[in-house]
């Protein structure tokens, strides 16, 4: 069990780097949904097959599927590898690379200070986890869901079409604005800044 | 990893690319909590990194909107455009 | 009548107070009434004082009359107040009478300038200021009388201000004499430190209490007042000033420079002549001092081409006599020297005048000559003048006062066979100046002719000094003339009475050789000056005389040596300071803060990134300060 998790982790770790230093953001997606189920396989290892599973479906299922969706819509292509190429460079990555490696360095030492970590210890059923759930994490949970909601609501409004709210909403707009439902902003200006 | 993310998120001027760190940082995070809930027994952790799923996918999904708002406007997936202060 | 003795600088300060309010408005008659009238009733104040004196001395010696107390401090209770003695009276009434003659002169002689009411304001306050000075009872009162005497000289000199060369002699005297006064301050706190009071009565008795003979503080003090005089009174190395000075009006040269305010160091000694009396070395000091300055003073003179500057180094060299009798020991004989010096010095300054103005202000005497035809009176005034200021024997003022200082200065065990011989030399050296003065200007042949002549008014102080320059030394005739000292006795109440030690031939003997020595200066100048004028410029422009004319043409160099030794080096440093070191350090304070707000203010660029990143290294700092310490 032990070598399979550092290997999955090994593998996670080289395909991060890799994610990292793509210039076609295809493929650096792609190389991200390798971190996450390398990531998935450690927690398996872990002993935690229900966040496993979630890993799976929810993280590299759906939302890295959404980021596909997304580098689809902007149509990049081989304008957008070329600006990569402009962007980035090798002596970009010092600076930055400095910073991280000092709090790695600053988290080993804590670590270093505590306790050995202890090998993994069986696996923590689904069962488990449900129960916490619904029992002392109720209301995180319930919180969880308006976040969602409020994430749901966002998304719709600002991935609206801005000509398309102009050109079916000027009418309404109006009678709205009218009718002095504090709603409805009046004037021009959206909701994330007119030009 | 979160070092990795970290560096991903301040080296990459693509819109796009900053929000995959993000991505990296959060399930670093999340890793850290499954292996602390597996150290110590207990389902805690488990919990922590579904909650931190939830908001995983609440981030990226207004995240992604906004980037679309982005790019309408600025034409680009520069980050830097957007750096005017103005209004 | 002591009572009303505030009235002396009084009607001055308040005559002075009116012009300068009210001057620019008033008609000129006005002005010249204000301007002198309140002199004159000085005058007639002064004459009361004396009289009274004279008639009911007071019993001690002096008499205090008190107005207020200026200030009480911390054990200092100096008062407004005025001491009344032989000294302090004789110097009133010196004062008084010759500033009333040169205002009266001044009426006629400033009468075209616009400056007219300016002139006699801050003549007015000068000599309220010296009267201050005089009948100050404490050191403070005198201190302040002696600044106001500085301030209107500063005035007076730089009277003609637009012409930035009057306004630098004016920063020069005022600046000299500072030097002085600094020393004189210094002197001041000593005494007060030591003694616990600057009233000077109080003052000098303590002294003589608690200091020994020889005591280190009486010579410091000594050493220190004399430094004040020295500035004050023009004398070496301080006398740099005096020359410069010349470029005020001709009747402030002869009242302040010559008669009033350049005697203030020697009345300064005189008044407190207990602590020389107890420090020998400050005393001795005094005496080189004046003799060093007589000396140079004369040899410089002898080079001058412009009037009123062999005037004014004629003046330092007189000086220099009155210090030389203070140092010696012949308290009464400087003092004599003073009121005599008083008389020919105005006079002369005045003649002066006269013939200036009638040569349409030249001032060099080589473009002069044969005036004697044509000014009579300025002739005989300087014939006069310059007679009683060399020593012509029994008819002229000059001659007594200076026989009594050279007589004691053979006689006194403080004086001495040396001393009295450098005094001999400076005798023959003013005859010679002198009448080298008179000759070149009035005799040999006319070369310009002058166009005005005075009027009454000029002419009657002229008058008036000519005639006092004659009688003033009758005052104190000596033993070998008919013996009635009668100014030493009268000054002998207040300063001590010479020592007769020991001397190496009578005083008709000592006199016999003065009278030889003006004789031979006088002999010299006619054979140079009247009869082989060529033999003069030969000897002017050979090798070693050139150098000496040059030398001692520029004060013996002094002006250079001191913008060598001072001006230059404070110059330098105020340039080199160009960008005020003081300055720098909160210039330097808003240049650290601009600095970093344009380094601050880079990282407010609305980068996404850069946020990023200091949020990434402000987490690295606290995870730093909360794990590792």
């Amino acid at each position: 069990m032990n070598t399979l998790f550092y290997i999955a982790a090994l593998v996670a770790v080289v395909a991060t780097v890799l994610t990292l230093t793509r210039l076609n953001p295809v493929h650096a997606l792609l190389y991200l949904i390798v971190s996450l189920l390398a990531v998935a396989v450690a927690f398996f290892t872990l002993g935690a097959p229900l966040v496993a599973a979630f890993e799976v479906i929810i993280y590299a299922g759906a939302i890295m599927v959404l980021f596909v969706f997304v580098v689809m819509l902007l149509n990049l292509g081989e304008r957008a590898v070329e600006q990569e190429r402009v962007w980035v460079r090798p002596g970009m990555f010092v600076g930055p690379g400095l910073l991280a490696a000092v709090l790695v360095g600053e988290v080993a030492v804590l670590l270093a200070r505590g306790r050995m970590l202890a090998p993994p210890t069986g696996r923590i059923d689904p069962r488990a986890v449900g129960v916490s759930l619904f029992g002392p994490y109720l209301l995180g949970v319930e919180l969880a869901s308006f976040l969602l909601l409020g994430a749901l609501v966002g998304a719709y409004h600002l991935g609206e079409r801005r000509s398309a709210r102009r050109t079916d909403d000027i009418g309404t707009h109006r009678a709205r604005a009218a009718s002095g439902s504090d709603l409805v902003r009046t004037g021009p200006g959206g909701a994330s800044g007119a030009p | 990893m979160f070092a990795l993310g970290l560096v991903g998120l301040l080296v990459r001027r693509n819109l796009l690319f900053i929000l995959m760190s993000l991505e990296i940082l959060l399930n670093a995070a999340g890793l850290a909590f499954v292996a602390a809930g597996a150290r110590w027994g207990q389902a805690d952790g488990q919990v922590m990194f579904l909650f931190i799923l939830a908001v995983a996918a609440a981030e990226v999904a207004v995240g992604l909107a906004l980037l679309l708002r982005l790019v309408h406007h600025h034409a680009t997936l520069d980050a830097d455009a957007a750096s005017e202060m103005r209004g | 009548m002591y009572s009303y003795v505030w009235l002396l600088p009084g009607f001055p300060l308040l005559g002075s107070l009116l012009l300068i309010l009210f001057g620019p408005r008033l008609h000129r008659r006005v002005v010249a009434t204000i301007g002198v009238g309140s002199i004159a009733a000085a005058t007639v104040v002064a004459g009361l004082v004396t009289w009274t004196f004279l008639t009911h001395p007071p019993a001690g010696g002096g008499v205090t009359v008190r107005l207020w107390t200026w200030m009480d401090v911390e054990g200092l209770r100096p008062g407004i107040a005025f001491y009344l003695d032989a000294l302090s009276v004789l110097m009133t009434l010196v004062i008084t009478f010759v500033s009333t003659l040169i205002h009266f002169y001044s009426v006629e002689y400033m009468a075209g300038d616009e400056g007219y009411s300016r002139f006699f304001a801050y003549m007015n306050l000068f000599v309220g200021s010296m009267l201050t000075l005089v009948l100050a009872d404490n050191l403070l009162l005198l201190y302040l009388g002696w600044e106001g005497v500085g301030l209107c000289s500063y005035l007076l000199i730089g009277f003609w201000y637009s012409d930035p060369a009057n306004g630098r002699a004016a920063q020069k005297a005022f600046i000299v004499t500072r030097v002085g006064d600094t020393a004189m301050a210094l002197g001041l706190f000593l005494l007060f430190h030591r003694l616990g009071t600057l009233d000077i009565q109080a003052l000098l008795q303590a002294a003589q209490q608690q200091w020994p003979a020889g005591s280190v503080y009486a010579t410091a003090v000594g050493l220190l007042l004399l430094g004040g005089a020295c500035g004050k009174s023009a004398q070496v190395p301080l006398q740099t000033w005096l020359p410069d000075a010349m470029a005020g009006p001709t009747p402030t040269s002869a009242l302040i420079h010559a008669a009033t305010m350049v005697t203030a160091g020697v009345y300064l000694i005189a008044r407190t002549h207990t602590l020389y009396e107890l420090a020998p070395a400050a005393q001795h000091a005094v005496a080189v001092v004046g003799l060093v300055t007589l000396l140079m003073a004369g040899c410089s003179a002898l080079t001058q081409n412009d009037i009123k500057r062999v005037l004014a180094y004629s003046t330092i060299s007189q000086i220099g006599y009155m210090m030389f009798a203070l140092g010696v020991g012949a308290w009464a004989a400087a003092l004599f020297h003073f009121m005599t010096h008083a008389f020919f010095k105005a006079l002369l300054f005045l003649a002066a005048g006269i013939v200036i103005t009638a040569m349409h202000h030249e001032q060099n005497i080589f473009h002069m000559g044969g005036l004697r035809r044509e000014l009579p009176l300025a002739y005989w005034a300087f014939l006069i003048g310059g007679s009683a200021l060399a020593g012509l024997p029994l008819v002229t003022a000059g001659f007594y006062s200076k026989g009594l200082i050279l007589w004691q200065a053979l006689a006194s065990p403080r004086g001495g066979t040396g001393l009295w011989a450098g005094a001999v030399l400076g005798v023959l050296l003013t005859s010679l100046y002198t009448f080298r003065l008179i000759f070149l200007v009035f005799h040999g042949e006319l070369r310009h002719r002058p166009t005005h002549r005075p009027g009454w008014v000029m002419g009657l102080p002229v008058a008036v000094l000519m005639v006092l320059s004659v009688v003033g030394g009758f005052v104190n005739l000596p033993p070998y003339l008919g013996n009635r000292p009668w100014l030493e006795e009268f000054l002998e109440t207040v300063l001590p009475a010479p020592v007769e030690g020991h001397a190496p031939f009578s005083e008709l003997g000592a006199e016999v050789v003065v009278s030889l020595a003006f004789l031979a200066g006088l002999g010299l100048a006619w054979w140079l000056f009247v009869r082989r004028r060529e033999l003069a410029t030969a000897l002017a422009t050979s090798g070693l005389g050139r150098w000496l004319h040059r030398w001692w043409y520029t004060d013996w160099g002094m002006d250079w040596l001191y913008d060598r030794l001072f001006v230059r080096p404070v110059t330098a440093f105020a340039t080199g300071n160009r960008s005020d070191a003081v300055d720098l350090i909160y210039n330097g304070m808003a240049a650290v803060a601009r600095a970093g707000w344009e380094g601050l203010s880079v990282t407010e660029n609305g980068r996404l990134r850069w946020y990023a990143a200091a949020v990434l290294a402000g987490t690295i700092l606290f995870v730093a300060i909360v794990a590792l310490l």
